[in-house]
């Protein structure tokens, strides 16, 4: 109810803002939706939304599951740490639009540079997320497990992973927040699909609806799965937490 | 089956890097159905002692021979359970055999049966001990470590309590092996005390209690302790 309230104080906002500004700069939402059924209608909006989410998919796993076996490692091993640490502060600092060119440089035009790209600007925030988790990981409890003989991969589920499981819902949080902004820019720089892409057209047109339709459309479907993917598994994760009053 | 120590010496270092002096000689051996206690002042190493025993600290002089098959249970002082397991889950994961049968047995022992499904968050300190005692005799150990089992419990509880380890000691010939720094404690469950000095730690002195810890009057008791209070002023 609340949420339905704040999205209608949106469109109000816009609304009252469009006929300020005028058309030309921000048109109206009945304006904008129009165009948004026209490309829903001729399946663009569809193709180009499903490669996006694609690549999301892609990098987000890629980039989780090698950020988080790196960062796992580097809280566990101080010699992992000194040889990661570096490189860490490197890649955390370096823009995202460098990564992105380079990689289009060195490995041309392709999905696999785009990809590789993406995944690399949410690599480090994985790394230092999980390497904070596995450094808070309670050494009480790894003796308990050693001395109750448990083998070490039940310990590893049982014991460790519920302890990380706040550290990975957190980088997964916003990691995903991380790549849906980086992944517009790569489709923009070299991609001939993909929101990106088309947002990239709508600019280069001037088609202000065009460009709406296709933001609107992509932060509605983060939306959705934030509500419907990531806040579900941060409550399960610590569903075993007291709660909060 | 025994257990045979012969700890020279441990040291350890310091966050600040001073090198610290913690065992000196600890010498003992422990058949299977005895209840070894170690009795010492607090802070004096006994906790060490407990590590190098279960196996996490193989950094000592000296030598440890326990059966090598031996299972291990052990009560920590803290109760260390896994605040995202329920009580049973907890109890599984360490004993993962565990018939239901037993299980229903041990849970009614210790009158943990309504709490099977709680989380230890919902769990009273004294609770929680006993699960951890549920959790180390389900696993039907050969060498059961209680370390402090009944500090910072209040009497009442902790003579119930008490009374619910003597049991459960009685019904399995094991090495049992008891850290405490409460007399009562010790006269009460051991057959074997070992009166441990401050730091760096050495065996003061073995005391065995001969009549077995059934047929022990309160005046025997009470009689043990003053000889043991006796002793100990002597050795200082």
């Amino acid at each position: 109810m609340v949420r339905l309230l704040s999205f209608l104080l949106f469109l109000a906002t816009w609304w009252i803002a469009a006929l300020l500004i005028g058309d030309v700069k921000l048109p109206a939402p009945p304006a904008v939706l129009a165009v948004m059924l026209r490309e829903a209608a001729s399946g663009a909006l569809f193709i180009n939304l499903g490669v996006t989410l694609a690549r999301v998919a892609l990098s987000f796993t890629l980039a989780m599951a090698l950020g988080a076996a790196i960062g796992y490692l580097m809280g566990r091993v101080k010699l992992a740490d000194r040889i990661g640490d570096p490189w860490l502060i490197l890649l955390l600092n370096l823009p995202a639009l460098v990564v992105i060119v380079l990689a289009y440089i060195w490995a041309g035009l392709t999905e696999v540079a785009a990809i590789a790209a993406i995944a690399v600007n949410k690599l480090p925030t994985a790394v230092v997320t999980l390497r904070e988790g596995a450094r808070a990981l309670d050494r009480s409890l790894d003796e308990m497990a050693s001395v109750f003989a448990i083998p070490r991969g039940r310990a590893f589920r049982h014991v460790i992973l519920p302890q990380l499981s706040p550290y990975i819902a957190a980088a997964a949080r916003s990691g995903l927040s991380l790549v849906w902004k980086i992944v517009l820019v790569a489709e923009y720089l070299g991609r001939p699909n993909g929101v990106g892409f088309e947002i990239g057209v709508a600019f280069q047109l001037f088609d202000i609806p065009l460009l709406l339709a296709y933001s609107l459309t992509f932060a509605a479907v983060v939306l959705v799965i934030e509500t419907v993917l990531v806040q579900p598994f941060e409550v399960r994760s610590s569903r075993w937490r007291p709660r909060a009053a | 089956m025994q257990l045979e120590v012969d700890i020279t010496g441990k040291h350890f270092e310091n966050a600040a890097g001073e090198r610290h002096h913690v065992l000196a000689g600890i010498k003992f051996s422990l058949p299977a159905g005895e209840v070894g206690v170690f009795v010492g002042p607090s802070g004096c190493g006994k906790s060490t002692v407990l590590k190098i025993l279960t196996g996490l600290d193989h950094d000592y002089q000296g030598k440890v021979s326990r059966p090598a098959t031996a299972r291990l249970g052990m009560v920590f002082q803290e109760p260390r359970l896994l605040p995202w397991r329920s009580v049973e889950d907890n109890i599984r994961l360490a004993a993962p055999h565990i018939d239901e049968k037993r299980f229903s047995e041990l849970f009614s022992v210790l009158e943990l049966t309504e709490h099977r499904s709680h989380f230890p968050g919902e769990l009273s300190l004294g609770l929680a001990r006993r699960v951890a005692l549920a959790r180390a005799f389900a696993i039907e150990p050969d060498f059961l470590v209680l370390d402090e089992p009944l500090a910072s419990l209040d009497d009442a509880l902790a003579a119930h309590l008490r009374e619910q380890i003597a049991t459960l000691v009685e019904s399995r010939v094991m090495i049992t092996l008891l850290v405490t720094h409460n007399l009562d404690d010790a006269v009460y469950l051991g057959d074997r005390l070992f009166l441990l000095s401050a730091r760096p730690a050495r065996i003061l002195q073995e005391v065995p209690i001969p009549t077995p810890r059934a047929g022990r009057s309160a005046a025997e008791i009470n009689h043990i302790k003053a000889d043991l209070v006796r002793r100990r002023l002597a050795k200082i």
